[in-house]
């Protein structure tokens, strides 16, 4: 496999995920945590992927990485990286991209970082797996990345232990070690979920200003829509394992055409809207154990209609670049197509 | 830092002094004594020798000579041999020191590398022969093992001496010694390594791009260790202090068989003596195997 040009800059899509399944081997059965996911990402471009707890969000990104534990795996699809598939890739190839190609940051900053080693030692370690620096040049690599994800006294800080950091300042430091080898991609799961309201603004601003200069390529994971709203150019809405809908940010906020992205954006709270204003989805997540026959959300659907029960709808493209899978646009298409037959 | 371990120091010195009391008191509390035979002795001869080592005073008397000799560091001599109890002791603890320190070292040293294939091996082959034979170890009594040991190796294939003056004959007792605490080192070693590769830091290590074997040697070992560390001390302290079991099977003269000889014979300062002894080694050794906790995680703080 030519390696050589996945150290080259690119323009352009650098991933692009073409039918993705992953598959959790349980005893009680399979779990297809993620089922025929297809998204690209361009280079210096932020993708949200938002769905609530056990979409597929998660296990999408340790697909991309190969992190995932057993007794998950990918059963399908490509993870095409600068054009070379990552999903044939073995571990030990997969460890030349892991936190030099694509790092990746994840929700508790507290239980990612190993307790008995301090902060700058885990920084290093990153360093000195994928770099040429040794002794000093590493010490000073710490430094400046210390600095440029705004912690004080960096100096101070290599030398500490997680325990003695605040759980913002640990984010920062996850934050630190995903960028030490300069990547093209970083993922982010859920950085802020397990962050002070205060904070989680604070990471995200440095994500995106990290992101700005130097050029990387985001994938914000998320359970919120609201708090990436500003930093996306393109959303994934995932729902049981597969995309609901996706589009330009705009097109997710402003034209959503799947029953449950119009849910979603419903029970965002805003400046306007009070408590009883918001209009939670009704419902509980599907069982991943027993998939229902057609659309997975359709149970849980305030518009679903008897082919929603029975048959899984095709992903229609409404805009350019808009997906979205829902049984209602080809509904109002047929409509359309019908009305002008009439006139 | 330095304040913590002066308070524990002290509070050892108290506990020390504590089982010294309480052993004082029970050994005289119960009936019979030194130079109680099945023939009863004659009363003169009986009062003679009590005069000579100070039995016939009242035992709150005897309990103050005793304590004063002891701060003087005089230990008294054995009441069956006339020798000093310290040489009694210290020669009994080389014997059982050297045998102990090798068994200490063949447990870790195999009980971490069995523990680490069995928790990377999970649920096949390996782990489960290991999980046999470390259960095997664990539940049979060290003296069937012992005397199987000698048996096998000594008697049918003849291929190490039952005794002989060089060290060749300590393989069998090490062996005999170490199987039970390289047994449990393994399940415990085992079990914590598994729960620890299932937590979020090995994660971020394999997202680093850290190779498998480093990530259980650097990232999972130093954390899967800290359970290991508690039960080092008092094993390290309870196997140096020698095992009657295994001395007894390969007769070596070590301190575990003096301990139960000077209760048998109701020897009074050879009791005391090693009753102080193994409680200070099981104390020092509580003692630092809570320092070595500190290097490992630096979490614990002294306070």
């Amino acid at each position: 496999m030519n390696m050589q040009g996945l150290h080259e800059k690119k323009e352009g899509v650098i991933l692009s995920v073409r039918n993705l399944s992953t598959s959790f081997f349980t005893g009680s059965g399979e779990v297809k945590a993620v089922n025929g996911v297809s998204f690209d990402l361009e280079a210096g471009k932020v993708l949200g992927i938002v769905g609530e707890s056990g979409s597929g969000k998660s296990v999408t990104a340790y697909s991309i990485l190969q992190i995932l534990t057993h007794p998950g795996r990918i059963v399908g699809g490509q993870v095409l990286y600068k054009g070379v598939d990552l999903a044939k890739f073995s571990q030990r190839q997969m460890r030349e991209i892991r936190g030099e190609q694509i790092s990746i940051i994840f929700q508790d900053p507290m239980t990612s970082l190993n307790p008995t080693y301090t902060v700058g030692n885990q920084i290093g370690e990153a360093i000195r797996l994928h770099t040429s620096r040794r002794g000093s040049e590493v010490r000073d690599r710490i430094v400046e990345l210390l600095t440029l994800v705004g912690i004080n006294e960096p100096q101070k800080r290599a030398d500490q232990y997680p325990h003695e950091l605040s759980g913002g300042m640990r984010q920062r430091i996850m934050i630190a070690m995903a960028i030490a080898c300069e990547p093209d991609i970083l993922i982010a799961d859920e950085p802020t979920t397990a962050l002070d309201v205060t904070i989680q603004a604070q990471i995200l601003e440095l994500i995106q200003k990290l992101q700005d200069e130097l050029g990387l390529a985001v994938i914000m994971i998320t359970h919120d829509l609201g708090i990436i709203a500003d930093m996306c150019d393109d959303i994934i809405v995932m729902y049981a394992g597969s995309i609901a809908e996706r589009g330009s940010a705009d097109d997710i906020f402003y034209n959503p055409h799947h029953e449950y992205t119009k849910g979603l954006l419903h029970s965002i709270p805003t400046m306007e809207k009070t408590d009883d204003m918001l209009i939670p989805i009704a419902g509980s997540p599907v069982d991943m154990l027993a998939m229902p026959a057609g659309c997975p959300f359709a149970p849980r659907c305030p518009s679903a209609m008897k082919v929603c029960m029975t048959d899984m709808p095709e992903e229609l493209e409404i805009g350019d670049g808009h997906f979205a899978s829902c049984w209602m646009n080809v509904k109002d298409m047929v409509m359309a197509e019908a009305g002008e037959q009439h006139e | 830092m330095l304040r913590y371990f002066l308070k524990r120091l002290g509070l050892a010195l108290v506990t020390v002094g504590l089982i010294m009391t309480i052993t004082f008191w029970a050994m005289n509390a119960v009936p019979g004594g030194p130079f109680e035979r099945e023939k009863a002795p004659e009363p003169r001869v009986k009062a003679v020798l009590e005069a000579r080592y100070g039995l016939d005073k009242p035992i709150g008397q005897q309990f103050v000579m005793y304590v004063g000799n002891v701060l003087r560091g005089d230990f008294g001599i054995s009441l069956k041999t006339g020798r000093e109890i310290t040489t009694t002791i210290l020669t009994g603890f080389k014997t059982s020191a050297k045998l102990g320190a090798m068994a200490i070292v063949v447990a870790v040293f195999f009980g971490l590398i069995f523990g680490m294939t069995a928790a990377l091996f999970r649920n096949r082959f390996p782990d489960r022969l290991i999980i046999f034979l470390t259960t095997f170890f664990v539940s049979v009594p060290s003296f069937v093992l012992a005397t199987l040991l000698l048996l096998v190796f000594s008697i049918t294939l003849g291929w190490i001496p039952v005794w002989s003056a060089t060290d060749r004959h300590m393989l069998l007792p090490v062996i005999a010694l170490a199987l039970y605490p390289m047994s449990y080192i393994t399940r415990l070693t085992k079990s914590n390594l598994l729960d620890i590769l299932g937590q979020d830091y090995i994660r971020t290590a394999r997202a680093k791009g850290v190779a498998g074997w480093l990530i259980v040697v650097k990232h999972a070992l130093r954390n899967a260790l800290i359970p290991v560390i508690t039960y080092l001390g008092p094993l390290t302290a309870y196997i140096l202090t020698g095992s009657l079991v295994v001395e007894t099977v390969f007769t070596l003269g070590g301190l575990g068989r003096e301990f139960i000889t000077a209760i048998l014979q109701r020897d009074y300062p050879l009791i005391m003596g090693t009753t102080i002894f193994l409680s200070v080694i099981m104390i020092g050794m509580t003692l630092l195997s809570d320092l070595i906790y500190k290097i490992v995680d630096p979490r614990i703080t002294f306070s």
